[in-house]
């Protein structure tokens, strides 16, 4: 055990030792999260929109308003015709154009029907519908206002409410994606790195001609990213909660521990790799193409997996993130319990467990020759 | 009792379906606190053979044992009971030299202080350096603490593969004194070494190429075994003196050695006069010639020619 602690402490040598390393490890996650948080929102705020009002009433003015004190719209353009639309669009300054039609407010209140047109610009389909669907809410709520004392028949009004995120808040889907992606990152792509990196330097050769267990020596290496790991697992909690403003649901012990479960199976994965990998180009490349493409693409954080091809979805339930990633949704934004996620639990453990059993296999007691 | 045997042992290597065959039955014994060079060209097989006496791997046939034990069955009993220095300095760059030291120490269950006394020799050489990082340490110095580090669980054989490739001269034969100490204390020491110049330092050699064993004998037997004269010619064009001698019909070979050709004879014997009228027919000048004994590497390369 003492020889143990001892390859332990020679491995945080060198990662502390390796300053830059170090940095990028602990600071990743940070920039990760800031990044996807802000940077990358798809969320709609301020969308610059023009206004082409025909019939410059008191309705059509209260209705401006409205849409002008949203924060989804900025009103930048205010149109004299129709003409002057595609010329807006051209410019590229205005991504909605809001057209009133004449008379707005005499055929509402007289004929109980006038007609408000919406154009969006439809290069970029989820901006656009985004932006007629809020425009459309703002003027569905301004219409049930006027026909408040109005009695009509038969309306079917639907109440829409977005539980879990009432607020459509994209950050809510981004931290368990960027937790998945940087524990991965951190655990898989640096032990299996460090691990070669002994069998390309010649360690290895030399650590395997003495009385340990050459087994111990690769274990020894995962124990210093399983501790930075939790400190990346705190530092995006922390920032997810008090920067971004996610909040924590559920119970904090079974994030963390559902996180260190999912720690341990990156680890292994890392074990695998360098069990396969000779070099550390190799082991690097096989952890890129191998773990993070597949964790972008199937783990339901970029894409939803319910909208993909059959191969595809089945694909996906061989990526261990995207459990890790149900587990952080469900405990984390949810609030649900570990009743209702065991079923994933149990599955990274299987995984894991596998993946350590191949690992202990097909490490070997001598050296592998290129 | 030996404290290394081979007996016909043989590996070779599949690439591509291209089988390489690096040891072809060798067979030898290393007696106990000797010092054993394995000499021979880069490829000839040094480090195969090093790697599986050191069991790391195995032989496709053949039986070796160290210390009397099995390289196959008790290869866990071997490597605790053998010191090994691979060709490439597997020192940890971004530790200080003492940290490597204390590291290697406790990869054999032991401690610096312990065998403090085995290491002293060399290590007080590196001690002013003890906190610099290995990898900012001079080639001579590195290897230095390679050794130290390999010695430091005091082994009963000591393998070193090439440890003075890439040396300079004055660190390689401070080097071959450090063997020497060690060899004294009763340690085997088993090290293969490209540079024929360093085989008259061991007590005996095996002389390798082409994964075969071409002589296994002390190096004073193997140069009286030289046969027939040899001498060390010049001339003022050397060039063609090279060319002039190899096809001189008396001639067993020729080959440039340092300065001047080595010329060797075979069936007859001649005088320095018979060298200079042969040469002097080509209208060569300057011409010196000189009968000399023949060193390791003439010998190697008649047994290679002999091949």
């Amino acid at each position: 055990m003492r020889q143990f602690w001892i390859f332990v402490r020679k491995e945080l040598w060198h990662i502390l030792r390796d300053r830059q390393t170090l940095f990028v490890l602990i600071g990743m996650p940070v920039a990760q999260i800031l990044i996807f948080g802000f940077a990358l929102s798809n969320e709609v705020k301020n969308s610059k929109i023009a206004i082409v009002d025909h019939a410059r009433d008191n309705a059509s003015g209260e209705l401006i308003n409205r849409l002008e004190s949203s924060k989804y719209f900025e009103i930048t353009d205010f149109l004299n015709s129709d003409h002057e639309i595609e010329k807006a669009f051209k410019k590229g300054s205005v991504r909605l154009a809001v057209v009133i039609a004449p008379h707005f407010e005499e055929s509402l209140k007289h004929e109980n029907k006038s007609s408000i047109q919406l154009i969006a610009d439809g290069t970029d389909p989820n901006v656009g519908t985004t932006l007629v669907s809020y425009a459309s809410a703002i003027i569905g709520d301004y219409q049930n206002e006027l026909l408040q004392n109005t009695k009509l028949p038969y309306t079917i009004k639907p109440e829409i409410r977005m539980i879990y995120n009432e607020q459509l808040k994209a950050s809510y889907n981004y931290v368990p994606g960027v937790m998945a992606m940087v524990l991965l990152l951190v655990c898989s792509l640096m032990t299996s790195v460090a691990i070669v990196r002994e069998k390309e330097l010649g360690m290895m050769e030399v650590l395997l001609v003495s009385p340990l267990n050459p087994f111990f020596v690769v274990i020894s290496k995962t124990v210093p990213y399983l501790i930075i790991s939790i400190i990346n697992v705190v530092s995006i909690l922390l920032l997810s909660y008090f920067v971004l403003e996610v909040p924590i649901k559920g119970s904090l012990m079974l994030l963390f521990a559902e996180s260190i479960l999912f720690i341990v199976t990156s680890l292994s994965l890392g074990l695998f790799i360098s069990s396969n990998a000779k070099t550390q180009t190799a082991a690097m490349f096989g952890t890129l193409i191998g773990l993070f493409m597949p964790t972008l693409l199937f783990s339901g954080f970029m894409f939803p997996i319910d909208n993909m091809p059959v191969p595809m979805q089945v694909i996906s339930n061989i990526i261990p993130s995207k459990w890790f990633f149900i587990i952080v949704k469900s405990v984390m934004i949810k609030g649900l319990g570990f009743a209702s996620i065991w079923k994933e639990t149990l599955i990274l453990l299987a995984f894991t467990s596998f993946m350590i059993f191949v690992s202990v296999k097909k490490f070997n007691k001598r050296l592998e020759i290129a | 009792m030996f404290a290394i045997t081979c007996k016909g042992i043989s590996k070779s290597y599949v690439n591509k379906k291209q089988t390489t065959k690096a040891l072809r039955d060798i067979n030898l014994e290393v007696n106990s606190s000797e010092l054993f060079g394995l000499i021979g060209p880069d490829g000839a097989g040094k480090t195969s053979l090093m790697r599986i006496l050191a069991t790391l791997i195995l032989a496709d046939i053949g039986i070796a044992t160290v210390d009397g034990s099995d390289v196959v069955r008790d290869f866990e009993l071997i490597r605790k009971k053998i010191g090994y220095m691979p060709g490439r300095f597997s020192l940890y760059q971004d530790l200080s030299v003492a940290e490597n030291l204390e590291f290697y120490a406790s990869v054999f269950n032991t401690t610096v202080n312990e065998n403090y006394e085995l290491i002293r020799d060399i290590y007080v050489q590196i001690e002013p350096f003890k906190n610099r990082r290995a990898g900012a340490l001079s080639g001579g110095m590195k290897q230095k603490l390679a050794l130290s580090c390999a010695l430091i669980h005091r082994p009963k054989v000591l393998f070193l593969d090439e440890p003075t490739t890439g040396v300079d001269a004055v660190s390689r034969i401070e080097f071959w004194e450090m063997l020497k100490r060690l060899q004294a204390k009763g340690m085997t020491i088993f090290v293969s070494t490209p540079y024929m110049d360093e085989a008259s330092l061991c007590d005996r050699i095996a002389l390798i190429q082409n994964g075969r064993l071409l002589a296994v004998e002390s190096p004073a037997n193997i140069r009286s075994e030289f046969a027939g004269q040899l001498w060390s010619v010049r001339s003022k064009n050397m060039s063609r003196l090279m060319k002039d001698l190899k096809e001189w019909a008396i001639a067993s070979s020729a080959f440039s050695f340092g300065d001047s050709i080595h010329l060797s004879i075979k069936g007859q014997r001649i005088s320095a006069s018979d060298i200079n009228n042969y040469l002097s027919v080509f209208g060569h000048q300057q011409i010196e010639a000189q009968q000399i004994e023949a060193s390791v590497e003439d010998c190697f390369m008649q047994l290679m020619s002999n091949e």
